[in-house]
């Protein structure tokens, strides 16, 4: 089917727009700069499909009521910028431990603490990765445009439903407020996924996995539904209850991150501009690849043979790319993020001594513009 | 009422009981007592009226008090806790 | 407890992690009977809990449970009843979880009136961590960060609810295990938020502290100390001391958040249809 005519958005209202796409019906949200049109899209949009948005208390609840209704059998999400998604990580940890599918929104903004709550920042892609307690691998996908908020909206939500856990869109104050043009798919253009069912009538173990083709990901049921099963934070064994026994604990904890580690191929979407041949890379992300893309394109007409590697998804984090194109001696590896060197650290990981890295940082809500990019580029060529 | 009313029965699922005494302590007939492991035991069935204090005020879970299926009959009884 | 109550049970999960005498079997007790004289099904029952002894109990209770994280409860709770509202959902959690930790979610659940019914297995202390005070230790008395004695003043947790717009708000003891069991059925029949303060008694970490050593000291002590909200109302403040009322203090209609939120959606959809 064909789509609508373009139209003018914003980041944040195609995030909205994307959410409802994919199937949410629930949204939990508190008010924080600059996500905060996401909560108010949501309440206007939200009840015209027969949804249900509220505002809490807090963001720890928001966060908590999106689990609540995600184990109740409908698609969920909440959106916060920095501080608020500091506070929601040990919910965040629970939606992982319990394999709660749902997506939470971060428009990321200047910190540490409260920052500049109006500018962008990227300051948060170690926070989405790392910021709760114990080991849990993490998706997080993270949109440079407009239209790709739309359609990354709803790959998050079929990821988040696909492996029963939840994903972090990681968008910034840039992609959030900006308004460009985005065509919007027609109903039936847009692949949709949704978690598998345990059998109605069965002895319904949530956390067992399973014989088969993703197996590692067991079914989930939903309260209501007659299967009267236990979810808890606590490490658990396959019937969902408490454990102390490392034996099973231990499987259960493996089973969380490798059920994301293993499909690290899969999840991993970047877009690469030159980089076939290219002897300079330029990795960056989210608003910045933006500056990158206009860098690499005018250090190419000055006939340096620069390359782009847009990422995508954040988390996991591909090596296996950042290896592929390595492998083709590189002079340096560049890499613009408005944070202190986040991005340039794991890249550095990947590299492991195969070519030097160069930052280019800023972090006090100035973006990066594309001359900072060849600049330092041509500081190596 | 009715015709003669089947007597009172108390089960005991001793490997629930965590030996608190409150069961004896509530029973205002004395049909309960501690035995020397001081788990409750049966000690007077006739004297029960089915007021089930001893039930509601065991926090084991691990007193029912019934009509009696024949008689007055008491079971003491070990579930596996599995 | 009778085989007509242990069907509300998971048996293969017992005994319980619950202390000698600890109340909270009890107050566990007078929930499943409640259900059972309702003849609620089941299967659209969900129980859920924070962090603490209290919020064990979901896991010995044959339901959709779900044991959240601390203090969170009546948040997760919120999504499960606008998500499905036809579900009857019971939040168990402890005061130290619902008035501490938890407090900001009590509040706001009670004044949007949503219908929630929070059993506060009420023990005035943190028994999990072994028996540091909560905000419902009573003045004066021991616990483990509270060696000189309380000096905080505490809550009175149904005044607070009823303060938030709570309307329905009852307490009840372990020594009053059959006016419990009816007052929690009152509370879930409730169209509202529901809140039962309900007195545990923890002999090990409360008990031992002030000179209540033994479980039956604990109830004897409600007995002597639970007055009626009439008998309540007569004793002059001065002379109260350490009585308590026990009863339902509150008991109102007012509109319900998800049928209010029910409108919000009918609106909407007919504005959408006639654009």
């Amino acid at each position: 089917m064909a789509g609508s005519r373009p139209r003018l958005f914003q980041g944040n209202e195609a995030c909205v727009e994307g959410a409802i796409a994919a199937g949410m019906r629930f949204f939990a949200g508190y008010p924080i700069t600059p996500s905060t049109e996401i909560a108010e899209l949501c309440s206007v949009r939200l009840p015209q499909v027969g949804g249900t948005f509220i505002q809490m208390e807090d963001e720890i609840a928001s966060m908590a009521a999106i689990c609540g209704a995600s184990l109740a059998g409908v698609k969920a999400m909440t959106a916060t910028s920095g501080p608020g998604f500091s506070l929601k990580q040990e919910n965040i940890g629970f939606a992982a431990e319990a394999e709660i599918p749902c997506v939470i929104v971060n428009v990321q903004r200047v910190g540490p603490s409260t920052g500049m709550p109006t500018s962008p920042a990227q300051g948060d892609l170690m926070q989405a990765r790392w910021g709760r307690h114990g080991d849990q691998d993490i998706v997080a996908l993270s949109p440079a445009y407009v239209e790709e908020v739309y359609f990354l909206t709803v790959e998050a939500f079929n990821i988040s439903e696909e492996l029963r856990t939840p994903v972090i869109l990681l968008m910034d104050e840039v992609v959030g407020h900006l308004r460009e043009k985005v065509t919007l798919p027609g109903p039936g253009d847009i692949v949709i996924k949704d978690r598998k069912k345990p059998a109605p009538g069965s002895r319904y173990l949530p956390y067992a996995p399973m014989e088969g083709e993703d197996g590692d990901i067991p079914p989930l049921g939903a309260f209501g539904d007659g299967f009267r099963f236990h979810v808890t934070g606590l490490t658990h064994g396959p019937d969902g209850f408490p454990t102390n026994d490392p034996g099973v604990g231990e499987p259960q904890i493996k089973r969380i991150n490798s059920k994301i580690s293993s499909r690290r191929e899969k999840l991993c979407k970047a877009e690469e501009l030159f980089t076939e041949d290219a002897d300079v890379l330029v990795v960056s992300f989210g608003s910045s690849a933006r500056s990158a893309k206009k860098a690499v394109k005018d250090l190419r007409a000055m006939g340096v043979r620069a390359g782009l590697l847009r990422l995508i998804t954040v988390w996991p984090f591909p090596d296996h790319l950042i290896q592929r194109i390595a492998a083709q001696d590189l002079k340096a590896v560049v890499v613009p993020e408005m944070n202190l060197g986040q991005l340039a650290r794991e890249v550095r990981r990947c590299l492991d001594g195969r070519a030097t890295v160069i930052g280019v940082n800023r972090v006090a809500g100035r973006l990066i513009e594309p001359a900072d990019i060849i600049r330092a580029v041509q500081g190596v060529t | 009422m009715e015709g003669k009313a089947r007597p009172w029965g108390v089960k005991i699922n001793s490997s629930w009981c965590k030996r608190c005494g409150l069961c004896v302590a509530f029973c205002p007939r004395g049909v309960l007592r501690l035995d020397d492991e001081g788990k409750p035991v049966v000690a007077d069935i006739a004297r029960c009226t089915g007021c089930l204090l001893c039930e509601m005020h065991c926090p084991d879970f691990a007193i029912a008090v019934k009509r009696s299926e024949q008689g007055g009959r008491v079971k003491t009884q070990a579930v596996s806790g599995k | 407890m009778g085989s007509d109550l242990t069907k509300y049970l998971r048996v293969e999960k017992l005994p319980h992690i619950w202390c000698a005498g600890c109340g909270h079997g009890i107050v566990t007790r007078a929930i499943v009977k409640a259900i059972d004289e309702l003849g609620l099904d089941p299967v659209k029952v969900t129980v859920i809990s924070g962090i603490g002894c209290s919020s064990r109990a979901p896991g010995y209770m044959n339901f959709d449970t779900l044991h959240t994280t601390h203090g969170r409860a009546i948040a997760f709770a919120t999504g499960v009843k606008l998500a499905r509202p036809e579900l009857k959902v019971i939040v168990i959690t402890g005061d130290g979880d619902a008035a501490a930790i938890g407090g900001n979610h009590l509040i706001h659940a009670a004044r949007r009136n949503i219908d929630l019914t929070v059993i506060c297995y009420n023990n005035t202390i943190y028994g999990m961590t072994s028996g540091q005070y909560s905000p419902v230790t009573p003045l004066g008395s021991f616990a483990s960060t509270a060696p000189y004695g309380m000096v905080e003043r505490p809550f009175d947790l149904c005044e607070l609810v009823m303060g938030a717009g709570g309307t329905f708000v009852a307490r009840s003891t372990t020594y009053h295990a059959r006016h419990l069991t009816n007052v929690i059925k009152q509370a879930i029949q409730h169209k509202g938020f529901s809140f039962v303060d309900a007195f545990s008694q923890c002999p090990t970490y409360f008990g031992r502290r002030n000179n209540l050593r033994e479980a039956l000291a604990m109830l004897n002590w409600y007995k002597e100390n639970a007055v009626s909200r009439e008998d309540w109302a007569k004793i002059p403040p001065t002379e109260r001391g350490s009585k308590f009322p026990i009863g339902v203090f509150k008991d109102e209609e007012a509109p319900e958040y998800c049928e209010s939120y029910r409108k919000v959606i009918e609106k909407a959809m007919k504005e959408g249809d006639a654009k």
